[in-house]
């Protein structure tokens, strides 16, 4: 029995044993659980941490004399926690929030279906209406408290301080699954720059999003701020943009080109900005903010007249005569004609076998100045001629087109010239490929003769004109034209600062600003003509498949310019009927910072003038 | 004078390792109650008598005077009272459904004044008293069976009274006499059938379905378990019998039986050798029963009974799982068995739990900053999921640290039961030590996701007065007797 009980005695080792062993598994598996994976880490952290965006203001807007255009008005948000609705009064909140009660049980379904709203949760507040205005939300407001459940979210939409520059402001809207995949700073619900600068200075206008790390029970409540808000970071505003444009300068634009379709754009010459840039027909800018946004958008997109599109970067029209001063200062320079030496036969048009391209009665034969002064095609047809014929410079017309082509591009165009707006068109100017391409390499200068006066094959967008009015002004260079002055807190950009030499030397520049200014006084420009400041002008009517274009492009004043200006008019007939009065106004508005009453009479004979357009077209 | 000096006697043998190791894990819970009931919300004081920690206080204060007033009592008084201590607590716990109110199922809370008290917390001490008593005084011997079913009709009578009140987790508690049973003589092999019972059910269950290798028709969990069923059947004759010949015969021939029928159904024709294995099963106790009355040999016939159970039990666990348990119950033993994936369901506390220890890392969260607990991903995060709160914030150190803490703890207890000098006192200290081991083993078990979710207390962590009265109780009167040693060696 002693024997027995000594035998037992050891099993207090099994049971010690047993305990050991336990113990041991244990800390093995907590070694396992703690030491060898981060995943329950990252669990814990992607349970417990809800990271709420604080979303910065964005930028504001405002013309170059500081009148404010756009600014962030609050709008409101109705969120609904499902599990503290309850015992409501449905009745009265459709009454309250002027909505059906069919919309609201629609709603609520959408609300908690996860596969349309995968963050729901029925503790956590869900959007049930946004962007309820200002009146809207205070009247709803002070009903609130009838309803439990229902809360207040504080968001800011744009708001427009007047209904111009449509175009130009562009309009923000929320990001589809394109930016979000481009840019990973957006999530679902975020808003971006659509159009305009909203879109092109996005970056500088949305500012830098916030965090601020939330604590998060299992039921998706929220419980505080981690450490205090020791992690959190603050939202960084987004920077005001000032624009090149006069606000004032840009009405007038506008109300002139009522009832047509066509563009004016003005470049202040020395700076490149942008002083005007209308694009006819326009659009309330207001319709592109809160809740009616979509649909407003889509009547937009689906009128024929194509209001959205900013004609003045994205249409793309033949320069028609204005493109003859591009023409007389490639060939002084390339020495085809001599400024007052060379004198061009013109009976009524340009004559060459069977081809002849028509011109109206004037003096013949004419040199340079007078060529221009009264917009003669003879002369810049036999310019032309002469140097895709003229093979002591040139080996072959291919040759001698790639040297024009260089000219053209040196002075904007054929390429996007870089204005900070989307959706510039680079325009078209052809080159020996193209014809080589078009004519199978048998084509010579009778062939592309109509480019000499800026039709054919080639076209130029509005800015491009206007840029090509502020390179004669400049008497050989530009800044590429730009719309943004300056971004709070930023230099500008050494793009928008920098000088574009043209390929022609500024001496040759001083005969083609004589021929605009002679056009002024005694040409096709007469119109434009005052006795308050030196206007050079040049006028266009541009051939097409209706009715003519009307087509202005100018400076003022001949020394020290202070605005050049394109106004292009579709169907307007010839460049004095619309182009050259509006041109006129445009440039005394901006430098004499008003009209005189005469001119405030004629303006409101424009505004009142409507080309009539088909409803097919365009 | 006399007691004056007995009292100074009291505390200097008093075992002041066993009390350091009881403030230690005292001051260690505090510290993860405050973790689990602190809201980032009210950052309010953890002291405040409003807030979970701030109750544990009291409660831990009033362990503390509870300490004291048991060692101030003579330690005959538990001995001469422990049969109507044990009869008292019969009836509370056969009277507490009656009185109980009903909390989440549970009829085991009688509400007294403002506090909720819980009987069954207090019964495993008078159960330990009692059972001790009744086999020091009655020399009982457990390796006599009729001896051993007296003890062990003390023990299930008051759990079957738990079972009642719907409390089933704290019924199993009282499997922890066993090790004492174990200890006190109850053969080896009745915890040998314990374990391999758990290996049965199991391996049974869990691969029930799962096909062997590219045999789709033969089920893994049954081939596994009839060969677990061979092999431990072939090691108890080893074991148990000095005749190696038998042994050698019944291994062989089941070694190689089922890799006949295996390589038969791999190679030839595909068939379930199950049915080899069942018919090799039924030859195998036959042969038992045979040597058993050839050789008059009972080791035999127990051997033959403990096969023929084997498979009767996992046949029954078959039918128990697909037509006796309820679907809830059904899928909670699936989803700790790893069959199912249910993070929301059934396997979301077990899930949270070993995502708040996993994020601890080696040295935690720090005091009071884990968020998985706080945040109520964890359920019943201050009372059976405490262990949850110490992996989080105290990391892999710190839980290590409270582990090895409750390992010294009960290596201490067997320390101080073996040198009791009466069987009484050892009886006892086993009965405290394996109620300690059965709980850290399962809660801390449970929250790791190694053992089945029981809803039992972590000693001296989780949150409540009645459990840690229950233990300061059990603890302190093991001390007091155990203080009594050197008193009783002089008389």
């Amino acid at each position: 029995m002693h024997n027995e009980d000594l035998h037992l005695e050891n099993r207090k080792y099994v049971l010690g044993g047993i305990a050991v062993l336990v113990i041991l598994v244990y800390i093995l598996r907590l070694f396992s659980l703690q030491l060898m994976s981060e995943d329950f880490k990252k669990n814990a952290d992607s349970n417990a941490f809800l990271r709420r965006i604080q979303y910065p203001a964005r930028g504001s807007i405002s013309d170059r004399n500081g009148t404010l255009l756009v600014y962030n008005q609050p709008s409101y948000d109705i969120m609904i926690v499902m599990n503290e609705a309850k015992n409501l009064d449905t009745l009265d909140l459709c009454q309250s929030l002027g909505i059906t009660r069919e919309w609201f049980d629609k709603r609520i379904e959408e609300i908690s279906d996860r596969n349309k709203n995968p963050g729901f949760s029925r503790y956590t507040q869900q959007i049930f209406m946004s962007q309820l205005s200002a009146e809207e939300f205070s009247s709803f407001q002070e009903k609130m408290f009838r309803f439990p459940g229902f809360y207040i979210q504080k968001r800011s939409i744009r708001q427009y301080a007047n209904d111009h520059a449509a175009h130009i402001l562009g309009d923000v809207g929320e990001v589809g699954p394109a930016d979000i995949e481009a840019d990973d700073y957006y999530q679902s619900g975020d808003y971006i720059g659509k159009l305009g600068v909203e879109r092109s200075y996005e970056t500088q206008l949305r500012g830098v999003k916030g965090t601020e790390i939330l604590l998060r029970d299992a039921r998706g409540r929220i419980k505080g701020r981690y450490q205090n808000g020791k992690l959190d970071q603050a939202p960084v505003p987004g920077k005001n943009l000032t624009l090149s444009i006069d606000i004032e300068l840009q009405a007038l634009g506008e109300r002139l080109m009522k009832g047509k379709l066509g563009s004016i754009v003005a470049i202040e010459p020395s700076t490149g900005e942008v002083l005007c840039m209308v694009s006819s027909p326009t659009y309330d800018p207001h319709l592109m903010v809160g809740r009616q946004r979509g649909k407003n958008n889509r009547t937009l997109m689906l009128d024929p007249m194509k209001p959205l599109l900013n004609r003045a970067i994205s249409g793309r029209y033949p320069p028609g005569s204005t493109f003859k001063t591009s023409q007389a200062l490639t060939f002084l320079q390339e020495g085809i004609i001599s400024p007052t030496g060379t004198s061009y036969p013109c009976s009524h048009g340009f004559h060459f076998g069977r081809l002849t391209v028509g011109c109206h009665g004037h003096a013949a034969p004419l040199p340079l100045i007078p060529a221009i002064a009264t917009s003669c095609n003879g002369y810049f047809c036999w310019g032309l001629y002469h140097m895709m014929s003229n093979r002591a410079k040139y080996q072959n017309v291919q040759e001698a087109m790639t040297r024009w082509k260089d000219y053209m591009v040196s002075m904007g165009f054929g390429y996007q010239l870089g204005i900070d707006l989307p959706g510039e068109n680079r325009g078209m100017i052809p080159n020996a490929a193209y014809y080589d391409r078009a004519y199978k390499g048998s084509w010579n200068g009778v062939t592309i003769i109509s480019i000499s006066i800026g039709q054919g094959e080639v076209c130029l967008t509005p800015l491009q004109i206007a840029n090509l009015g502020a390179t004669i002004a400049n008497r050989g260079y530009y800044i590429t034209p730009h719309v943004v002055k300056q971004v709070q807190g930023e230099e500008i950009d050494t793009l928008y600062t920098k000088k574009h030499y043209t390929m022609v030397s500024p001496s040759n520049y001083e005969y083609v600003v004589e021929g605009m200014r002679k056009a002024v006084l005694g040409g096709t420009c007469t119109a434009a003509n005052t006795s308050m400041y030196e206007v050079c002008g040049k006028t266009g009517t541009a051939q097409n498949k209706g009715h003519d274009h009307s087509v202005f492009m100018g400076f003022a004043p001949r020394e020290k310019p202070k605005i050049a200006i394109a106004v292009y008019v579709e169907n307007g007939g010839f460049g004095a009927v619309y182009g050259v009065p509006i041109g006129a106004l445009m440039m005394e508005q901006y430098i004499n910072g008003k009209l005189s009453e005469a001119s405030e009479a004629k303006a409101e004979s424009f505004e009142n003038r409507h080309i009539s357009y088909g409803t097919s077209i365009r | 004078m006399a007691k004056v000096n007995e009292n100074k006697g009291i505390l200097v043998s008093l075992d002041w390792v066993t009390i350091i190791i009881y403030v230690a894990l005292l001051a260690l819970g505090w510290m993860s109650v405050c973790g689990a009931s602190y809201d980032f919300d009210q950052a309010g004081n953890i002291f405040s008598f409003d807030s979970r920690s701030g109750m544990q206080i009291v409660w831990i204060g009033t362990s503390l005077i509870l300490g004291a007033l048991i060692l101030s009592v003579d330690e005959r008084v538990y001995e001469t009272f422990s049969y109507i201590i044990y009869i008292a607590f019969l009836i509370l716990l056969f009277l507490t459904p009656f009185l109980a109110r009903d909390i989440k199922g549970s009829m085991s809370w009688i509400k007294i004044g403002s506090f909720s008290v819980q009987p069954a917390e207090f019964a495993k001490f008078a159960t330990a008293l009692c059972v001790a008593r009744v086999i020091s005084a009655f020399e009982l011997h457990l390796y006599k069976n009729k001896d051993l079913i007296i003890s062990a009709l003390l023990v299930l009578t008051p759990m079957v009274l738990i079972v009642l009140q719907r409390e089933t987790g704290s019924a199993l508690v009282y499997f922890s006499f066993f090790l004492m049973f174990y200890r006190e003589g109850m053969p080896g092999s009745f915890l040998f059938v314990g374990v391999a019972a758990v290996f049965y059910f199991v391996v049974g269950v869990r691969y029930q379905d799962v096909p062997l290798l590219n045999l789709p028709e033969v089920s893994l969990g049954t081939f596994c378990v009839l060969l677990g069923i061979w092999f431990f059947t072939s090691m108890m004759m080893r074991v148990y019998t000095s005749a190696s010949k038998p042994f050698l015969i019944v291994f062989g021939t089941g070694f190689g039986t089922t890799l006949v029928a295996f390589l038969f159904s791999e190679f030839v024709i595909p068939f379930d050798i199950t049915w080899v294995q069942l018919g090799f099963m039924v030859m195998m106790f036959s042969y038992l029963i045979y040597l058993s009355i050839k050789d008059r040999l009972i080791s035999y016939f127990y051997i033959a009974l403990f096969a023929l159970g084997s498979i009767g039990f996992f046949f029954s666990t078959n039918y128990v799982m697909d037509h006796v348990l309820k679907e809830h119950q059904r899928t909670r033993i699936e989803v700790l068995l790893g069959m199912k994936d249910d993070p929301r369901g059934a396997g979301y506390n077990v899930i949270q739990a070993q995502i708040a220890i996993g994020s601890g890392g080696l040295k935690g969260k720090g005091f009071l900053n884990g968020t998985q607990t706080k945040l109520k991903y964890v359920p019943e995060q201050d009372t059976d999921f405490i262990f949850c709160t110490v992996g989080e914030e105290e990391g892999f150190v710190g839980s290590s640290i409270v582990l090895i803490l409750f390992l010294c703890l009960i290596l201490r207890l067997i320390h101080i039961s073996e040198r009791q000098v009466y069987r009484f006192g050892r009886i006892y200290g086993y009965c405290v030590l394996g109620i300690f081991l059965f709980h850290v083993f399962i809660n801390v078990g449970m929250v790791l996701g190694l053992t089945p979710v029981i809803g039992i207390p972590l000693p001296f962590f989780s949150y409540g007065g009645s459990s840690l009265w229950g233990f300061t109780l059990l603890l302190f009167i093991l001390l007091r007797i155990d203080a009594a040693r050197n008193r009783m060696k002089r008389n």
